[in-house]
């Protein structure tokens, strides 16, 4: 946990020596005239300390008022789309996405469905990209960052509550989109048994289920896209640059998506697994072990990548 | 390889007072090849107040940098206390402007793995009583004045009983009223026997508060030692204000005063000899003596010796 023990031992790098190991008589000969720092009652252990300064992170998140107008223009979005849908009927609701909003006209619940549809291609993906791509990144930037390691934070504990409370984020992303349309739809359309995409009507506790289904699909897509921009916020002091880079990233990918020649590409790419969620609109639910592989993929590959880099920089910021 | 480092004189055998930081050829090569610290040897005595002295960019703060584990030494070892006993001011303040002063010591503290989450209020507030920030506790970061924002990062190293307190330049940005506060809670902490670490490009500061000193230029510790000895480590001169420079300085050489120089006074290192026999002697010889005092070469001096002209001594 110590500095002390990282920066010795086998790599030999150069730096700490623990104190212990090279004066523990002469520390002892000198020890009254210290402040009893050492007799102090030893904290609370690993986990109780590092609880604490995740929740001093979530805090700091969810308090945020930057992050809370982003959740709340993303909990707008369903209103506006659950208002034009009633207000327009579904006469005219044909086209592409007919079939879907003419669900959503017949049952309240499918305007969760259509609106994570719509907001997970880019206006979610950018909420995320901001907290995520901020992290480290905007710490360093306000020097925060030096404070919070000299505390000593520890880079490893501090890159975990970061991605922790990155992924917390996401999961607030989407909660807040699945919510706020369950509402709306509540509200405005007929509660009852729901048509699925397959044909098949099932029970209304049935299509919660598959709502809370789709917005654990959709968190995950949203981690691993954390994942990414935690990455590249170790790669800068300046969050902008972690938060642009992101988008960038994504909006190529959803180009790249677009050439039918680049099919072969596709499934490598984040964003096409995204809009994974619609399995759960079908009966039996559809498979999406593909989307959660590629999730589990990205995470395990950028949270590496975020080590490599942090663990060892020098931080001049 | 430094050559001019001045040892303190000979430490009783056995009993010579354990080092709270040493470095053993600490360096810092950045890529580019730049060498900011090139393997320097601290010795940092327990229970003193060391003034950590060098001109701007002479690599005081990465020396710093590298103690807090921000940057890894090229080459070169270190020892400190842990992490977790040290208190630290780096390269000015840095806090949440969106929170208050308390929720940012509160942000800092959590940080801490082994800071006793019980305390931290009550912690918190008694490191703000401290350093005067009471009634601003609640007050939002970003509304405080440059002094205070110093304030809070002091009262962030001061979180917990810490034994060391690294302080780099902490005086920047306070009025003389807040600079002698600080002097004062300095004072208070080496009296509790917390070891202080203190940067500092102001001599004036460092005399007055230090009780050791290093002295750093280009990357090299050039110096290091008590206040006295390295002060000590030059002869007081005498200066004689007279429009008869000439003459008074024959006089000077006739008795034998070493290192006689002659510009728009006349001066010469006193030696043995008392001062008010030089003065007879120059009334003696004639010389109109306008003036005459002894100059004992304070830090500054050496300082200036050992760093070059250029130094940045608005202290």
């Amino acid at each position: 946990m110590s500095t002390a023990d990282t920066q010795t031992g086998a790599r030999r790098t150069p730096g700490l020596v623990p104190v212990s190991e090279t004066r523990r008589s002469a520390e002892r000969a000198a020890a009254p005239r210290e402040p009893s720092v050492l007799s102090e009652p030893e904290p609370s252990g690993g986990v109780v300390a590092f609880w604490r300064l995740l929740r001093s992170e979530l805090g700091l998140t969810f308090r945020r008022p930057r992050n809370l107008i982003m959740l709340g223009v993303l909990a707008l979005v369903p209103v506006i789309i659950g208002i034009v849908l009633k207000s327009i009927g579904t006469e005219d609701a044909d086209g592409g996405m007919g079939a879907l909003l003419a669900a959503t006209a017949g049952n309240s619940l499918m305007l969760t469905f259509v609106a994570l549809s719509a907001l997970v291609p880019l206006l979610m993906p950018i909420a995320v990209a901001v907290v995520a791509g901020d992290s480290i990144a905007g710490e360093a930037g306000t020097g925060t960052l030096r404070y919070l390691l000299a505390a000593p934070a520890g880079r490893g504990r501090l890159l975990a509550v970061k991605y922790l409370n990155a992924v917390a984020f996401s999961v607030a992303v989407t909660a807040a989109v699945a919510v706020s349309a369950l509402v709306v739809g509540v509200l405005l359309f007929p509660v009852g048994p729901v048509t699925l995409l397959s044909g098949t009507t099932v029970s209304f506790a049935d299509g919660l289920l598959r709502i809370l289904i789709t917005v654990g699909y959709v968190s995950a897509g949203m981690a691993a896209l954390a994942a990414v921009a935690l990455a590249l916020s170790t790669l800068t002091e300046v969050s902008i640059g972690a938060i642009a880079a992101t988008l960038v990233l994504i909006i190529v990918t959803q180009v790249l998506r677009a050439f039918p020649q680049l099919d072969w590409l596709a499934p490598y790419l984040l964003p096409t697994h995204w809009s994974g969620f619609d399995g759960a609109l079908r009966d039996p639910i559809g498979d999406m072990s593909g989307g959660l592989l590629a999730f589990t993929a990205y995470i395990a590959l950028f949270l590496s990548t975020a080590w490599a880099r942090f663990s060892g920089k020098d931080i001049s910021s | 390889m430094t050559s001019e480092v001045l040892l303190e004189a000979g430490a009783p055998s056995g009993a010579a007072p354990p080092a709270a930081i040493t470095t053993s050829g600490l360096t810092k090569r950045f890529r580019g090849g730049q060498v900011a610290v090139d393997a320097i040897d601290l010795d940092v005595p327990r229970g003193s107040v060391y003034g950590f002295l060098g001109p701007n960019g002479s690599g005081k703060t990465t020396t710093i940098r590298m103690l807090l584990g921000l940057i890894t030494p090229t080459e070169g070892t270190f020892t400190m206390p842990p992490l977790t006993t040290v208190g630290a001011l780096v390269e000015g303040p840095a806090f949440y402007p969106y929170l208050s002063g308390e929720a940012n010591l509160l942000r800092f503290d959590a940080a801490d793995p082994s800071a006793p989450p019980r305390t931290a209020k009550a912690r918190a507030a008694e490191a703000l009583e401290r350093v005067g920030l009471a009634a601003a506790a609640g007050k939002r970061y970003r509304a405080y004045s440059l002094g205070m924002r110093q304030r809070l990062a002091i009262a962030a190293a001061l979180l917990r009983p810490r034994r060391l307190l690294v302080l780099d330049e902490p005086t920047n940005g306070l009025d003389p009223q807040g600079t002698r506060e600080v002097r004062a809670l300095v004072k208070d902490v080496a009296a509790e026997g917390t070891t202080v670490f203190v940067s500092s490009h102001l001599l004036a500061e460092v005399e007055q508060m230090c009780t050791h000193a290093g002295i750093m230029s280009a990357g090299r510790l050039v110096a290091q030692g008590t206040i006295a000895s390295l002060s000590g480590g030059r002869a007081a001169r005498i200066r004689i204000d007279t429009p008869d420079l000439e003459a008074a300085a024959r006089v000077l050489a006739a008795l034998e005063l070493p290192d006689v120089r002659v510009g728009s006074d006349v001066t010469a290192e006193l030696g043995g000899h008392a001062p008010e026999r030089i003065n007879a002697e120059l009334v003696v010889a004639g010389v109109a003596v306008r003036g005459l005092s002894v100059v004992r070469t304070s830090l500054e001096d050496v300082f200036v010796g050992l760093t070059g002209e250029g130094f940045d001594v608005d202290g």
